[in-house]
């Protein structure tokens, strides 16, 4: 049987927030532009973003975009790229009205203007007073930034391909993308879609633990792709653990929580979170509350039968605030804890949260890998939102950056792939070879047997990274993952499908899934054992501080020889001074 | 516990059949997402439904549970009768056991011209919109597009491809009610007719249906008193 095959200009693999900025650039500019997603377009996860997203709007507070810049550096500990974080610093404004003008629905203050909270990690003037630079729509920014995108794209006439899975990348021998082979869900059947270009915006994944507050649907397929193709990936023993999932669930009770005038307390009610952190209390950065609350546990301060939970205290907040600005949060406590945090505290711990790490991207999006000296683009080939890695986070992602990152850095991709174009007219010829391999990978599962099964393996591969890849790493805790997720990635071998059917079959799409999610944890795990430092997210009692000495450098892990190489962080920014590391405190 | 599930695979089963399951170890605050996941990984690989963010936000797994429309991600089981009826949408085309054809649905939403028009230019920054202003669209932008509303109003049984069905009618609402929107009249103008809005007869199931509490009813309410007052 021959292979079906679709032939546009530029093919955008997701459409959450990322993918649907980027798409939407290309249909105003009248590329022909195909978007396939595994899901309906709503269903991707930048849905569930609550809190809202940054920019120095100075609504509520003096702001501006260079004090955005510092938070960011600071908050990344260093290991951002400060010609990325500039650039986007300065964009976010301009993208936020943008986004408005698309039709979000902001809350908004009493002049009329778009409402904004505090967050984590903010401040004003280079580390002075808190900043209030999130703006949200209520506690449900992400639905709304999702919708407007999507509705937008639905007005520019884009191409969409729904649930379609992507399984691999197509490419030439002179290492050209070609596009990617993908397979229609409904159907079961493959499709090739030729591009001139190929963006990735498959988002993260969180899958890679058992308790996190992603979608099921999030498991770093494009990562995982990148691999395959022989592109190395960017920083990823940095997964963010956010301080406050519900205890035992992993649903988020989002940063605004905390913004809204929220705190954590032990069991002996304190409010530990000003021993950690003095000045910014419960509003300092990520990775340093998570630890905090990790801590407060592991010393026998938690909460409960089993002490392995705090509480998120909000329920002097009142009522009216947490109708009119939390009332997603409130939903979710009450389905989930049965718990109104208006009345009562919310049992929270550290849930994985976020994956800092990805394809490595320079500030229009392209890939880029290592050659002899420096780094070139991978021709046809961008990467945009929670799977790149360009790197705007680094160590630690602030909250309400990586809605704003997506955005960004979604239209400067749109706008580069249009320059592209205009040098790159003609589709190159298909690389058969590379699309039979493909098809290895997909025709994998039609295999019938008797051996492990899908469900079973992630379950034990997400046990391992829990146990062994959490908040606290140390060499002979992550030497035994490795170990560990060394033998799932045997076993892969021996997994079987029990269901061959092609319609709608949502066991292969899992299963494939399941590969990706051992790629990725293989190279989490890998580049966190060789990390011998504590930076950001990544926190290794065996070396507790910070070693700009040797470590201010991104980890690039390669699939072939499971492999590791270093390459420096870009500590220039455009045109501003760079910020050099400096303790950092809160 | 005893589940029954609707299963059917168009490439094998000439009719579709309610299959029973039966899952020990109940756990407390345990979501009916989780039984259907741990059925299918414990007992049935080919359990075919639709699922992703598992906390209510995404619309994915609308499903009629004992007879009701709802989200499974946010039923507990603990709530429901024995045995527990699951079967999907009701007057969809089903493409396999749980997973039903949404594209009507879809083509609907699309209809309305969902996106805010606005035919000044743009300001270089936000829009000024009154906190009251803003307060008219709660309860009409937190729709997930999850379709339990529409697959349970008779209206859209009965005229699937003309009548709009609430979920997209609230969509008109939205930006109807939007002071941004500059569109209005013409959104009206493309509701009248016998069909496209006025086939709801306010017989409530979507709003009964809706697992975000939203109101199509009211808000379908709203536009027929925008037409009214543009008359007058
Ligand atoms: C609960 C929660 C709350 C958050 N709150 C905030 C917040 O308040 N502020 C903030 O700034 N950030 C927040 N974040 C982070 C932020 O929402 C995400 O990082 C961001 O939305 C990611 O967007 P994305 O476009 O990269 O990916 P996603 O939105 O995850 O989209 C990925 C897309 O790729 C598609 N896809 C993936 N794999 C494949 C494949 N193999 N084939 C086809 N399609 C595929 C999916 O279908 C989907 O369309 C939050 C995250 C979570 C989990
Ligand atoms: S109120 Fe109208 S839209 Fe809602 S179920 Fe009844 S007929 Fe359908
Ligand atoms: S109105 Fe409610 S039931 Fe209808 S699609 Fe929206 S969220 Fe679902
Ligand atoms: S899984 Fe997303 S709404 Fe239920």
């Amino acid at each position: 049987m021959t292979l079906a095959v679709r032939k546009f200009d530029t093919l955008v693999i997701g459409s959450g927030g990322g993918g649907l900025r980027a798409a939407l650039q290309l249909s105003q500019a009248e590329a022909n532009v195909a978007v396939v997603s595994k899901v309906f377009p709503t269903r991707s996860h930048t849905v569930a973003a609550q809190g809202g997203i940054n920019a120095a709007l100075a609504n509520v507070l003096p702001d501006n975009w260079h004090w955005h810049m510092y938070d960011t550096v600071k908050g990344s500990d260093y290991l951002g790229d400060q010609d990325a974080i500039e650039y986007m610093c300065r964009a976010a404004s301009h993208l936020v009205y943008e986004l408005e003008h698309a039709g979000v629905p902001f809350s908004r203050l009493d002049n009329g203007k778009i409402y904004q909270r505090p967050f984590g990690g903010q401040s004003q003037d280079f580390g002075g007073d808190q900043a209030a630079r999130t703006c949200a729509a209520a506690d449900r920014t992400g639905h709304a930034i999702l919708h407007s995108l999507y509705q937008q794209n639905i007005r520019a006439k884009t191409h969409f391909f729904d649930e379609y899975f992507a399984v691999d990348l197509v490419k030439d021998e002179q290492g050209h993308i070609l596009g990617a082979l993908t397979i229609e869900i409904e159907t079961g059947e493959p499709l090739l879609i030729e591009a001139k270009t190929t963006l990735l915006a498959t988002g993260g994944a969180g899958q890679l633990f058992c308790n996190n507050t992603n979608a099921h649907i999030n498991t770093g397929d494009g990562i995982a792709m990148a691999l395959r193709a022989g592109i190395p990936v960017q920083d990823m023993e940095f997964f963010q653990f956010h301080p406050t999932g519900i205890a035992g669930k992993g649903m988020l009770m989002s940063e605004g929580a905390r913004g809204e005038g929220g705190y954590l307390v032990n069991k002996d009610g304190e409010r530990f979170m000003e021993r950690y952190a003095p000045h910014a209390k419960d509003l300092a950065s990520r990775d340093v509350v998570s630890r905090a609350v990790a801590t407060e546990i592991r010393e026998g301060r938690g909460c409960g039968p089993d002490g392995d939970y705090v509480l998120l205290k909000m329920d002097h907040v009142g009522e009216e605030v947490i109708a009119k600005r939390l009332p997603g949060i409130r939903a979710l406590a009450e389905t989930f804890a049965g718990i109104d945090p208006a009345k009562e505290p919310v049992p929270v711990s550290p849930t994985a949260h976020y994956t800092m790490g990805g394809i490595p991207t320079n500030r229009y999006g392209q890939v880029v890998a290592p050659v002899d000296v420096g780094e070139e683009a991978i021709p046809g080939l961008y990467a945009v939102g929670e799977c790149a890695c360009v790197s705007v986070h680094g160590a630690n992602r602030l909250g309400g950056n990586s809605l704003l990152d997506i955005v960004v850095f979604g239209r400067a991709a749109g706008n580069h792939i249009i320059e592209f174009l205009k040098e790159h007219r003609y589709h190159r010829p298909m690389d058969q070879g590379s699309v039979d391999k493909a098809m290895v990978n997909l025709h994998r599962w039609d295999r019938k047997g008797e051996g492990e099964t899908v469900g079973g393996l992630r379950g034990e591969l997400q046990q391992v990274m829990d146990d062994y890849c959490s908040v606290f790493r140390t060499k002979e805790i992550l030497t035994e993952g490795v170990q560990k997720i060394l033998e799932i990635e045997k076993r892969l071998n021996n997994v079987y499908l029990r269901d061959h059917s092609k319609i709608f079959n949502t066991a292969r799409i899992e299963a494939m899934e399941l590969v990706n999610l051992v790629d990725l944890a293989v190279a989490t795990m890998i580049s966190a054992l060789a990390r011998e430092e504590s930076r950001g997210a990544h926190s290794r009692m065996d070396f507790p501080e910070r070693d700009d000495k040797h470590w201010l450098k991104h980890t690039l892990y390669y699939k072939e020889g499971k492999r590791l190489d270093y390459k420096p962080v870009r500590v220039k920014p455009l045109t501003v001074e760079s910020f050099p590391p400096k303790p950092r405190v809160y | 516990m005893k589940f029954r599930i609707y299963r059917y695979n168009p490439e094998t089963d000439s009719e579709a059949v309610m299959q029973e399951y039966i899952l020990e170890d109940i756990t407390p605050g345990m979501m009916l997402r989780d039984a259907l996941l741990r059925i299918k990984e414990e007992q049935d690989e080919t359990l075919s439904f639709r699922h992703s963010c598992g906390e209510g936000v995404c619309g994915s797994d609308a499903i009629n549970i004992n007879g009701h429309n709802g989200l499974g991600c946010i039923t507990p089981v603990s709530e429901l009768k024995e045995p527990v009826d699951i079967r999907p949408l009701p007057g969809r085309p089903v493409v396999r056991d749980l997973v039903v054809d949404m594209s009507q649905f879809y083509h609907h939403y699309r209809s309305v011209k969902p996106y805010l028009t606005v035919y000044e230019p743009e300001p270089e920054v936000e829009y000024l919109q009154s906190p009251e202003d803003r307060d008219k669209l709660d309860g009409l932008y937190e729709c997930i597009l999850c379709g339990c509303c529409t697959t349970a109003c008779p209206s859209f049984w009965w005229n699937p491809d003309k009548f709009r069905g609430p979920a997209a009618l609230l969509q008109a609402a939205r930006f109807i009610e939007d002071s941004r929107d500059q569109a209005t009249a013409e959104r009206l103008e493309d509701l009248e007719g016998p069909y496209r809005m006025f086939r709801c007869h306010t017989i409530m199931n979507c709003a009964d249906a809706c697992p975000k509490g939203l109101n199509p009813t009211e808000a379908i309410g709203r536009i027929k008193q925008r037409m009214l007052k543009d008359q007058s």
